[in-house]
């Protein structure tokens, strides 16, 4: 049997109900599953949510959890990826002390790195980076040496690379 | 449908939708915040029947008797807090189980959710994982819509409970009413498409297979497949296996019906599980207890799985030829391609193993126990005397394992018990529930001494509703199925096993309901007879052999071919 972890994508497509969240994140809870990132929002289709879920799992448990998913009453479907399937982004904002500009070296990490300053205020700046993590990781590291006062990364957000559009799903759930 | 409209209030909207769903009974307890729902109930009692219960649990496991015995959905009143969370073990036997119900619990008032308000809790969180759909109402104009969806989202595809909270507020409010029956939700596909050349494609495996076997479950009862499954066994000669929870789907006394699979079950449909070339299984879904080691399971058999829950095929196991289907559907169209076929040397084989399964049980039994009652002798003697044909209703340990064994199901519909969560104190609630269903009918629970005394006060409900349900307790003094285990895996060690109980004849008295009390061999007859020919309820204790043990059996972690009958 199949043992060995990789990173999958799920994206599930659902209404747009209280508590959807909560049902989706216990399916993973009863099977002692833990989540590396998730992010919700709604799609280019009116009251239709989308949430991007990534974790670390077997083919095997991802394959159920999906099928648990889909299983719900306000999902109106779910997929699961391997990265090689998805395009996928996360973004990641860094907070440094301004002081820190007058040294080159800060511009040269924003240019090697194509990040690029969201503001400026006296006191800080706001570095933002887009990318796949281990990019925005990197860049944290490089940041790192000028002391960073606060960093959030976002969960990834993941569009497919079939061409199917979620329209077309909808289309066949209803004339179904 | 489409009443016309009028202004009424939330509360009143609950009971006029109830009507519009055909509900006569509703099984619940009233308190603070479902009131205004219990006051408009109360102009309607000559339309709505409603049982109040001891305890929430009791209204619930009521209604899953209800249900199950009825086909109809079960339909609970409850009220926040407290009220609310006692359904949780009911609500979490149904899901499991597929049981359909609508349960209605009160809520605080829409300003105070989140406040800890009195008797305010989180249903909605606490009940989302044990309920196939839940939802809140703070407005009185969704009611309507919201109890429509709750009775079609229960009663459809793979049925199960569904809880809708009412805040106090949405209940004191008016409304313009007016129902619509609901028939379809984009985003839930109940009733798949079959997929016919699915099913070619198990007939193929069907139409080549040697020694073929099929388990069913109690999906066949859930969508009326009965005769179709009738029809379907007859013409392919296939030997019938059973789930637990498919007992009485298919006749007991049908020369194709072989037995009950499982870790109890009886010995041929466990060990020819593994010597089979196609394993047929039909709306079950390959429970643990059925399995055994999942690893050592069927291996060599084709495996064509009919579910009309797509998350149940491959879950456990890998289908060779995956039907996903409602089963009545499915067996009809797979009667149409199946050739006939007699497979009467593999059928003997079942038959002479059940022949000798017997004969070592109750060799074994006649030596440890010579004189004493047992469980087996009086499940098999109310076989007898019913035909098989008496409402069962077991709650959940050695006995429930000896009724599945001993009892000849012959109808459908008539053996009620808590299969997946295996809830103690299922079987009296329950019971009093199968028996509103069906007041025609002969109901009988069976119940061991620990599981009648979690849910005993339900005696109050059969008196106050004069409620003819017949109460067997076989009482051997113990928590029967863990002393078992400790006995075989323990080493003897009956840590909290050993289990006192109250005069339970005399208890039933307090209650104004018969009784009697038998300790030997010789009084059994006569009172299962008064028991049975009893108009009124009847409680029979019998005090049956302390350490008896339920064979054969599948050790846990062992394969169904390592089945021992002793």
């Amino acid at each position: 049997m199949e043992r060995l972890n990789q990173t999958f994508t799920v994206s599930i497509f659902t209404e747009n109900t209280i508590g959807m969240l909560n049902r989706i994140t216990i399916i993973f809870t009863r099977r002692h599953l833990n989540i590396d990132s998730i992010t919700a929002s709604e799609t280019e289709m009116k009251n239709v949510h989308r949430y991007t879920i990534v974790l670390k799992t077997t083919r095997e448990q991802i394959d159920k959890v999906v099928g648990q998913i889909d299983k719900l009453i306000d999902v109106l479907k779910a997929f699961v990826h391997q990265d090689d399937e998805v395009v996928h982004q996360e973004i990641a904002l860094y907070k440094i002390k301004t002081t820190e500009l007058k040294t080159n070296n800060v511009e040269q990490v924003v240019r090697e790195n194509f990040a690029k300053i969201l503001t400026v205020d006296p006191e800080f700046i706001i570095i933002e980076k887009t990318g796949h993590k281990a990019e925005t990781q990197v860049l944290f590291e490089k940041l790192k040496p000028f002391g960073i006062l606060e960093f959030a990364r976002s969960g990834r957000v993941a569009v497919t690379k079939p061409m199917k559009e979620l329209s077309t799903y909808l289309k066949e759930l209803e004339n179904n | 449908m489409k009443t016309k409209e009028l202004k009424i209030t939330g509360s009143e909207a609950v009971i006029q939708c109830l009507k519009a769903e055909d509900v006569k009974t509703i099984f619940g307890y009233p308190g603070g915040a479902i009131m205004p729902i219990y006051d408009a109930l109360f102009d309607h009692l000559e339309e709505v029947n409603h049982i109040l219960t001891r305890h929430e649990q009791g209204a619930i496991h009521a209604a899953q008797g209800y249900a199950r015995t009825s086909g109809k959905t079960g339909v609970v009143f409850a009220t926040s807090g407290p009220g609310a969370t006692n359904l949780i073990t009911g609500l979490a036997d149904a899901l499991i189980d597929s049981t359909p119900l609508v349960c209605i619990t009160g809520q605080v008032a829409s300003h105070l959710l989140g406040t800890d308000a009195f008797q305010e809790t989180d249903v909605m969180g606490i009940s989302m994982p044990v309920t196939k759909w839940n939802c809140q109402v703070t407005n009185a104009e969704d009611i309507a819509p919201t109890l429509a969806k709750a009775f079609y989202i229960a009663s459809s595809g793979r049925p199960g409970p569904v809880l809708v909270d009412i805040t106090k507020d949405a209940q004191f409010q008016a409304v313009d009413f007016s129902y619509k029956k609901c028939s379809s939700i984009r985003s839930y596909q109940p009733q798949p498409k079959l997929n016919v050349e699915q099913v070619q494609a198990a007939a193929n495996l069907l139409n080549e297979a040697k020694k073929p076997l099929m388990i069913v479950g109690q999906g066949i009862m859930l969508s009326n497949a009965e005769e179709e499954l009738l029809t379907f066994a007859e013409k392919s000669g296939i030997p019938v296996a059973s789930t637990l929870l498919g007992l009485g789907v298919f006749p007991a006394k049908h020369p194709l019906f072989v037995g009950m699979v499982g870790m109890h079950g009886n010995y041929a449909p466990n060990v020819k599980t593994n010597e089979c070339d196609v394993l047929l299984a039909v709306g079950m879904r390959f429970d643990d207890r059925v399995t055994g080691d999942v690893s050592r399971y069927a291996k060599q058999a084709k495996v064509v799985h009919i579910d009309i829950d797509a998350a149940e095929i491959n879950k456990i196991i890998k289908a060779d030829a995956p039907v996903l289907a409602d089963a009545k559907e499915a067996l009809a169209v797979l009667t149409d391609l199946v050739e006939k076929q007699n497979h009467q040397d593999w059928l003997d084989e079942f038959h002479q193993a059940k022949q000798n399964e017997l004969q070592v049980l109750s060799k074994n039994r006649n030596k440890n126990f010579s004189d004493e009652l047992r469980m087996d002798l009086v499940i098999d003697l109310l076989s007898q005397k019913t035909n098989g044909n008496a409402v069962v209703v077991t709650d959940v340990g050695q006995h429930q394992m000896m009724a599945a064994q001993f009892y000849q199901y012959n109808q459908t519909k008539s053996n009620v018990t808590s299969g997946g969560l295996g809830t103690m104190g299922f079987a009296l609630p329950a019971a009093i529930g199968a028996k509103l269903a069906n007041p025609e009918k002969q109901v009988v629970a069976i119940i061991g001494d620990g599981g009648f005394q979690m849910t005993l006060q339900e005696l109050g409900t059969m008196m106050q509703n004069n409620i003819g349900v017949k109460i067997i307790i076989l009482n051997n003094g113990y928590l029967g199925m863990v002393r078992q285990w400790q006995q075989m895996f323990f080493e003897k060690r009956y840590s909290f096993t050993n289990i006192q109980s109250p005069d339970f004849v005399a208890l039933a008295a307090s209650y104004n309901i018969k009784g009697q009390k038998v300790e030997k061999q010789e009084d059994l007859s006569n009172a299962l007879d008064q028991l049975l020919n009893t108009e009124n309820a009847f409680l029979l204790e019998v005090k049956v052999a302390k350490e008896d043990n339920v064979f054969p059996m599948v050790p846990t972690g062992a394969s169904v071919a390592e089945i021992r009958l002793q």
